[in-house]
């Protein structure tokens, strides 16, 4: 079975005692059965079942987009869309901060763009010591379905290049749905948006690159 | 073996009323679904997991599910007044204890997981159309379940075992022995979640009943299915 399929919860994917069991299945006797909805796919003996709707699960080595939510004495409290809230500690900010001015460096309402370093049981621990994170200056924001993100990465990030080469603007995908777009001219920036909301619109249709490709051709601006 | 009785609305005993699903009809939720059953339609919105609030709900162990039924005021013939009354609180209840032997929530620690279910139109049957669609709007919102539910009520009316009454037969019904309702729900696998006898029933009734009420919950199975594979398409 290389195709891939939408299951359900509780539906057989597929039976036998050499498949290895991959996220968000269970074995039931010899029966391989999905635990949640999404599509079911099969590769090197792997089962699992891949999600197509629902919140954002932050994983180690995400990158996400995120919003200052609060300010504590030794860090940031920063929201990204998933069920609790991440802090980004002092110590991951690669510069002096003086700690009674936490707010000259990032304010409540800011935006930044930050790798998750940890998951523990306190919660989510961010990370900004790295080529491309820290705070967003400039440019656009958007928010697209989590789940749809790897479509719009595409495969080995083959869209976002096509995308980015096609716009002349710089675009950071956050795994958590948000997509940060850096353009010289607005024009540019809001070319890139629409040109991101119909990879999401198509997200399930198989050859989307060539799509993509001749959406391109039909809507192309002069660079 | 079915003894056949004249009903109102026409249907034979084991006849269920038509019934249609949609998932994905409420884009800010992470779930949601749409469920009718004749003039019975329930809409559920799912949000989360999210972390609970207030803080002494919480419990550090697993996550929670936290059922809301209400009905809307234009959802029957006369104007029923909105917000939250004593049999509102009951069924919500029900609706979280049908739900619950199905939900995985141990990776959720101190979350819960919000299911709001709302009837637009009431027609009898409206818990088990509330648990149907609910059903559907946790799998949406990539809630781990060990699998669906599809609720079903059957009854007796006089000496005779029918499904799916409507609310003329639940309430209005007077003839001989009068209506029992008995609102139930089913794994896919046929295992009970939930049962509530509402009025007297023999022992042989009763088994007769649960029969047919697996039976068809089968049948709602199939359409919760189609409908969760339809979205998007």
């Amino acid at each position: 079975m290389s195709e891939r399929k939408i299951v359900i919860p509780g539906e057989v994917i597929a039976s036998g005692d050499d498949l290895l069991l991959g996220e968000g299945t269970e074995k039931r006797g010899k029966d391989i059965v999905a635990l949640r909805f999404g599509l079911a796919e099969e590769s090197n003996k792997l089962v699992k079942v891949i999600p197509l709707s629902g919140t954002y699960q932050p994983r180690r080595g995400n990158i996400v987009i995120g919003k200052v939510e609060n300010i504590t004495l030794n860090g940031w409290v920063i929201s990204i869309g998933a069920p609790e809230n991440a802090f980004l500690s002092l110590m991951e900010v690669p510069r002096y901060v003086n700690k009674d001015g936490l707010d000259e460096v990032m304010d409540i309402g800011d935006m930044l763009v930050a790798k998750i370093w940890a998951i523990n049981k306190r919660g989510t621990d961010l990370s900004v010591k790295s080529r491309g994170l820290g705070k967003i200056e400039e440019g656009l924001i958007l928010k697209v379905n989590p789940n749809k993100v790897p479509r719009i990465i595409g495969k080995e990030g083959s869209m976002i290049k096509m995308i980015k080469d096609n716009t002349n603007c710089n675009i950071t995908v956050g795994q958590n749905g948000l997509i940060w777009i850096k353009g010289d001219k607005v024009e540019d920036e809001l070319y890139a948006k629409k040109a991101i909301l119909f990879v999401a619109k198509k997200s399930f249709v198989s050859g989307l690159t060539d799509e993509v490709e001749k959406w391109f051709g039909k809507n192309g601006r002069k660079k | 073996m079915v003894k056949e009785i004249k009903r109102k609305s026409g249907r034979k005993a084991d006849e269920m009323r038509p019934i249609s699903a949609k998932v994905g009809i409420i884009p800010n939720a992470d779930g949601s679904a749409m469920y009718k059953s004749g003039e019975t339609i329930a809409i559920a919105a799912v949000y989360g997991p999210k972390k609970m609030h207030p803080q002494h709900s919480q419990n550090p162990a697993k996550g929670t599910l936290r059922c809301t039924y209400s009905m809307l005021s234009f959802s029957v013939t006369d104007r029923i007044r909105p917000g939250p009354n004593r049999r509102s609180t009951e069924i919500s209840k029900i609706i979280e204890w049908a739900l619950d032997p199905v939900v995985m929530l141990d990776n959720y620690p101190n979350m819960v997981v919000d299911v709001h279910i709302h009837m637009t139109q009431a027609d009898a049957g409206t818990r088990c159309a509330g648990i149907n669609a609910a059903a559907m709007a946790l799998a949406h919102a990539g809630i781990p379940m060990k699998n669906m539910v599809s609720s079903i009520a059957a009854g007796k009316l006089d000496k005779t075992v029918v499904l799916d009454l409507d609310k003329y037969e639940d309430s209005d019904f007077e003839e001989g022995e009068g209506s029992t309702d008995i609102p139930m729900s089913f794994t896919d696998d046929g295992k009970l979640t939930h049962i509530q006898v509402d009025g007297y029933i023999s022992k042989e009734q009763l088994k007769q009943a649960i029969e047919m009420a697996k039976k068809a919950s089968g049948k709602i199975y199939e359409v919760q299915e189609k409908a969760l594979k339809e979205i998007e398409k």
